[in-house]
Parts: C-alpha cells; sequence; structure tokens
C-alpha cells in the first residue's frame, strides 16, 4: 500500500509545492532579469524597429543554411525533441485532463499510438543529442554538470511516462508516482537553471531583433 | 583585489542590462555560435566559441545579479574573477574577436553575442587588459588626434596634392554648408585618392561641403578598445565641429568602424541625438545613383567580387547600396556564396589589426582562409570593398599567401570611371 501513499503524495502536497516553486521561481526571475532595464537608444534609428523585436522571434526558429550544415545533429535532433516534447506533453489525453483539472482549459488529444510514436521518437533525438554534447568538441568543451543534469532531467519524465504507460519494469503505480516525481523535479529546477531559456528565448530573441532593426537589419 | 580589477568589476556590473540577463539565462550550450565565427571554423579549436568569450561577464552577472550566484558567493562557492583571468581572456576578447556580429545571427535562442562582447571590452578596458596595440591608438587619438598620428598639416599635404590632382578646391572650415566629410587616417596615409574622389563627385553633383581643421578623423579606437570614456571624447570633437559650422550632415567614410563609432555608438556616448544626421558615404553615393546623379564614362570590366565590411552591412545597416553601386562601375560582378549580412569577416576588424603580437597576427592570416576559398570560388583577381582596414589586412593576408589578387576601393573605383 505504499506505493498508493507515495502515489498520492506526488499527485497532491508534492504536485503543490512544485508547481508553488515552479512559479515563485518563474516570477522572481523574469523579475531579476527584466527589471535590469537598458539605456535607450538615442541613436536616429534608420527604420524605427516596429516590429522587428517579433519577426525575429518567428525568423530565429527558421534553419540557417551553412549553420544547418555545420551542426546537423542540433538542428534536426533539436528540432525533433522540442516538437516531440511538446506533443507528448500537451496533447497527450491523461495530460490535458490534468491541466483542465487545474486551470479549466482542455482541448482533443492525439490517438495514444501517436502519443507513442512520439514519445519513442523523441527519446531517440535526445539519446542523440546527449552523444553529440560528449561527442562534438565544441558543445563537449562548452558542457558542464548543468548541461547533463538538466538533460537527465528533462529526459526522465518522457521515460519514466512511456514506461508507466506501457507497464514496463515497476507496477503502473509506482512507475506512474515515479513520473510526476520526476516532472516535479523538472518543475523545480527549470526556473533556476538553463532550462528557463524555454521562457527567456522571447525575450531574448526580441531584444536582438529590436537592437538590430533599429539598425535596418534583419536578424 | 587590486584597484584596476575593481574597476574593472564595477565596469562590468555597470553594463549588464535587461537584454544582456535575458541573453546568459537563455544560453543552453548549443555551440552553434562557434560555427557562424570564422575564428573557429578556421582553427576548430573550441575556446574560440563566441559565447564561452563571455565567461567572464557571465559570471559577474551570476554573481551579483542572480538569487543563485549570489548565494553561492556569499557561501563561497563561486570562482570569483581575477586579473590573470582577464589577462588570459584579452586573447579572446580582442585578437581573436573583431566584433564582425556574424555569431549574433545564428544563436537559435536569439542571444545578441556581439551586443556583450563590446560590454566585456568596457571591464578589460578598465581593469587595464586591452592589448598594448589598441591602447596606443586610443592614446594617439586623445593626444595627437589619430590613430596613426596623422595630425593636421599631414591632412593639408594630402589635400594640397588631391586638388593638383583634381583641379579642384577642397573647402576647408566652410560653415552652412550640406556635408562635412570625416576621414579614417588609413585612408589618409595609404587611399589619399578618397578626397580626391569624393570632390568630383561632389562638384559633379553639385553638393556643398567641407573638411573641418578641428575634427577630420572618424576612427574611434576607443570603442575599439572597449573604453567609453575614450570613445565619448574622440566622438564629441566632430559633434562639437559640426554643429559649430551648422553641416546638414556629417559624411563616414568607407571604414566600418569609424561608421559604427559615429553613426550608432556617437549618440549613445554622447547622451543625445546629433544635430545633423550622419551618412555613410556609400549611402549618399547610392542616391545620387539613383537620382542619375552618378554616371559612368566607362565601366571595369575584369571580374569582381565584393567584400562586405561587417561594421557598415551586418552591423551598420547599410545593406542596399553596396551592390547597385559596384554594378554601376563593372560589367562582371560575381557575388560569392556569403554575402551582405552573412558575409565572413576580413579578420581584423574591431580593432584586432592594431595588435602586432606575433601570435595575433599568426592568427589573423590563418583565419583569412575563409576569405581565400571566397575569393578562390568566385574565381576573380579583383575584390572590391569599402573599409580602408578590410582592405589592408586582406592586402597583408593575400601578400602572405602569395595570392594573385588586387583590393580596390568602391568609392575610388567608382570616381575613376565617374563621368567627365
Amino acid at each position: 500500500m505504499s506505493e498508493m501513499i507515495f502515489l498520492a503524495w506526488v499527485r497532491g502536497m508534492g504536485l503543490n509545492i512544485a508547481i508553488g516553486i515552479f512559479l515563485l521561481g518563474t516570477i522572481w526571475r523574469l523579475i531579476e532579469i527584466y527589471t535590469l532595464g537598458r539605456k535607450q537608444d538615442v541613436a536616429a534609428p534608420r527604420h524605427r524597429s516596429g516590429a522587428s523585436g517579433w519577426h525575429t522571434m518567428f525568423r530565429r526558429s527558421l534553419p540557417i543554411p551553412g549553420i544547418m550544415q555545420r551542426s546537423p545533429v542540433s538542428y534536426i535532433g533539436g528540432y525533433i525533441f522540442h516538437i516531440g516534447l511538446a506533443i507528448v506533453v500537451f496533447l497527450f489525453a491523461p495530460h490535458i485532463k490534468l491541466i483542465q483539472s487545474l486551470v479549466g482549459l482542455s482541448w482533443p488529444g492525439l490517438p495514444s499510438q501517436l502519443i507513442d510514436a512520439a514519445t519513442v521518437v523523441t527519446l531517440a533525438a535526445m539519446l542523440v543529442m546527449l552523444f553529440d554534447r560528449i561527442n562534438k568538441p565544441v558543445k563537449r568543451f562548452l558542457s558542464t554538470f548543468e548541461d547533463y543534469f538538466t538533460w537527465a532531467l528533462t529526459f526522465l519524465p518522457v521515460l519514466t511516462g512511456y514506461m508507466a504507460v506501457k507497464h514496463l519494469a515497476l507496477p503502473y503505480a509506482t512507475m506512474l508516482a515515479i513520473h510526476i516525481l520526476s516532472v516535479e523535479l523538472l518543475l523545480i529546477v527549470l526556473p533556476f537553471s538553463k532550462l528557463f531559456h524555454a521562457i527567456t528565448v522571447f525575450g531574448s530573441r526580441w531584444y536582438n531583433g529590436d537592437i538590430n532593426g533599429r539598425r535596418g537589419v534583419p536578424v | 583585489m587590486s584597484a584596476s580589477l575593481q574597476k574593472g568589476i564595477n565596469a562590468l556590473k555597470e553594463v549588464i542590462d535587461a537584454p544582456v540577463a535575458s541573453f546568459f539565462a537563455s544560453c543552453v550550450h548549443c555551440g552553434l555560435c562557434a560555427e557562424a565565427c570564422l575564428f573557429f571554423t578556421e582553427t576548430d579549436d573550441p575556446k574560440y566559441t563566441p559565447i564561452h568569450k563571455l565567461e567572464p561577464l557571465r559570471r559577474v552577472y551570476s554573481q551579483e545579479y542572480t538569487l543563485l550566484g549570489r548565494l553561492g558567493k556569499m557561501l563561497g562557492l563561486s570562482k570569483p574573477v581575477t586579473d590573470d583571468e582577464l589577462e588570459n581572456w584579452s586573447e579572446l576578447v580582442y585578437d581573436s574577436c573583431t566584433m564582425c556580429g556574424r555569431c549574433s545571427l545564428v544563436c537559435p535562442v536569439g542571444n545578441d553575442i556581439v551586443y556583450m562582447v563590446r560590454k566585456l571590452r568596457e571591464g578589460m578596458a578598465v581593469s587595464g587588459h586591452a592589448p598594448d596595440g589598441i591602447r596606443s591608438a586610443a592614446k594617439r587619438t586623445i593626444e595627437i588626434g589619430s590613430p596613426m598620428g596623422v595630425k593636421w598639416p599631414a591632412v593639408q599635404h594630402v589635400i594640397k596634392d588631391q586638388e593638383t590632382a583634381t583641379g579642384l578646391t577642397i573647402p576647408i572650415d566652410q560653415p552652412g554648408v550640406d556635408i562635412m566629410v570625416l576621414l579614417s587616417s588609413m585612408e589618409v596615409m595609404n587611399y589619399p585618392e578618397y578626397l580626391g574622389a569624393l570632390a568630383k563627385i561632389f562638384h559633379k553633383a553639385g553638393i556643398s561641403w567641407t573638411l573641418s581643421s578641428e575634427a577630420f578623423e572618424a576612427t574611434n579606437a576607443g570603442i575599439q578598445i572597449g573604453a567609453s570614456d575614450l570613445a565619448r571624447e574622440i566622438v564629441s570633437r566632430i559633434v562639437v565641429a559640426a554643429e559649430k559650422l551648422g553641416v546638414k550632415k556629417v559624411l563616414s567614410p568607407e571604414c566600418g568602424h569609424a561608421y559604427m563609432a559615429i553613426r550608432w555608438e556617437g549618440p549613445n556616448l554622447m547622451g543625445r541625438p546629433f544635430k545633423f544626421e550622419v551618412v555613410h558615404v556609400l549611402e549618399l553615393l547610392d542616391e545620387l545613383r539613383r537620382a542619375g546623379k552618378l554616371k559612368m564614362k566607362d565601366k571595369f570590366t575584369m571580374p569582381v567580387t565584393l567584400h562586405d565590411p561587417c561594421q557598415i552591412v551586418r552591423r551598420g545597416g547599410v545593406l542596399d547600396a553596396p551592390e547597385p553601386l559596384l554594378q554601376q562601375v563593372v560589367t562582371d560582378y560575381r557575388p560569392v556564396a556569403d554575402r551582405n549580412i552573412w558575409n565572413w569577416c576580413c579578420g581584423g576588424g574591431g580593432g584586432a589589426s592594431a595588435i602586432h603580437e606575433p601570435d595575433a597576427e599568426a592568427l589573423r592570416f590563418k583565419v583569412f582562409q575563409i576569405k581565400k576559398r571566397q575569393i578562390e570560388d568566385a574565381g576573380v583577381t579583383t575584390m572590391v570593398t569599402f573599409c580602408a582596414n578590410c582592405r589592408i589586412v586582406m592586402e597583408e593576408a593575400i601578400d602572405h599567401y602569395g595570392m594573385n589578387t588586387q583590393l580596390l576601393g568602391l568609392t575610388e573605383l567608382l570616381a575613376e570611371h565617374l563621368e567627365d
């Protein structure tokens, strides 16, 4: 029966703590970063920067010729695992139900076979990305403990979710509890690690687009 | 901690703003910026990865402006930035970074990396870790008036020569004219024909113009070294002279960093917009071309390719003028694959060409290989560019590799073929 208590805790108190830290951490970090402000650029702009920031926010998601050829694994692996994660997290019916119970919003999910396939592809892409991080000199050189740690924190929820659904290794309730716990760890670490790029990516792209847009350079 | 280091760290704390914080918070160590940097692509040495060049700035950001970083610092867990480290970092921030800004174009999370390099240089300069070459160039600009030690009498000499060559008068200190022309020392020393070329073009187009005996130098070593106080002093000479003469426009020479300094950094260094417009010489020439006032008597017939200087095109936004102007004067233009904002740096921008250490020079020749390939792929023996510094850096490398390539300045080329 202890696994049921474990499951109940991660679904209740554990989830509340994790979401609490995630939300407070996110708000704190956003304040910490964006209240630093910046000096106004008083050079007469070539064009009004207008929507340059928004353009860059979109444009930077597209592959860049030349760079894509030089680091194909980063690009292709990166696309696959980000899109895969989005599918698995937001289009799996039980996840949608959970989100509905938390915030009241819901949308149609994908059939479970498709979710299965997306999960396997995501896991494979992440393994390839890990291999590339170790194998490619630049990535290995840049990598710190945080890079491997956050990789593991992202990989585990996908893996344990798949194992729970497929009833692999451990009883369903136990595996589900481990799955939820792994997500909670991810939520707690996200605001305080490089995983926070999930949020700041929009600000960073916007700044870059805006700074250069004033000079008339679409970046 | 030494006083100079403390000043350097304070300078870094000062320049960290929301974009910098957002950029560091977003970096996922994907390493794609390395693939955009000629210092990495031509050496395969990961230490030249652009984001890595910012490590001291990142640590100051983390230790001073993040909750976890401050906690780590309090508990003595974080690694402080030291003098030795900054000394070692000089190679990464100056020798192997030309501030070409190509990395800022590729970062998938959108980090403007060169924006941060410029800021790190502030701390490097204040703490005394900028290379001697750039430091003395900045000193000469402040004390003598130009980074190469060119004084006004030398300019007067060039003026006389060019007046004789063109048969035109070159106006000096004329108030109320349309345009005040700035020069770069490189041009005064190595390509004095630039001034004659302008005299011819303005004469034909009926534009009133002048040189200022108080401010002829457009380049700004203060910006290259990263010292805003020096940079401000150098810029203010131009601003004071131009506003005193009451000119409508100030014309930036071909030189890339001069344009960056006066057009984009200048007003921010002074803390106010200028009372005149800053125009790059190519922008003005393209305006004349579109108005039909830039007619050629004949054309240059050998195949040519174009080198787009980083600070004018990718970072300066003069995107549309160079190619039409070139096509106005040549019959066989062969574009390189990576052109316009994607062009590769000459290897000597950002003050790098002022560093005369043997290692820095050897590195410059090594990274020039990417330009060499571009020239060879284009299948030409003539390359046109519009930055005197790019031109000298590339000429040295061309000699080093024994290549059969001639370099031409676009403004001079236009002037040479201008209808009489």
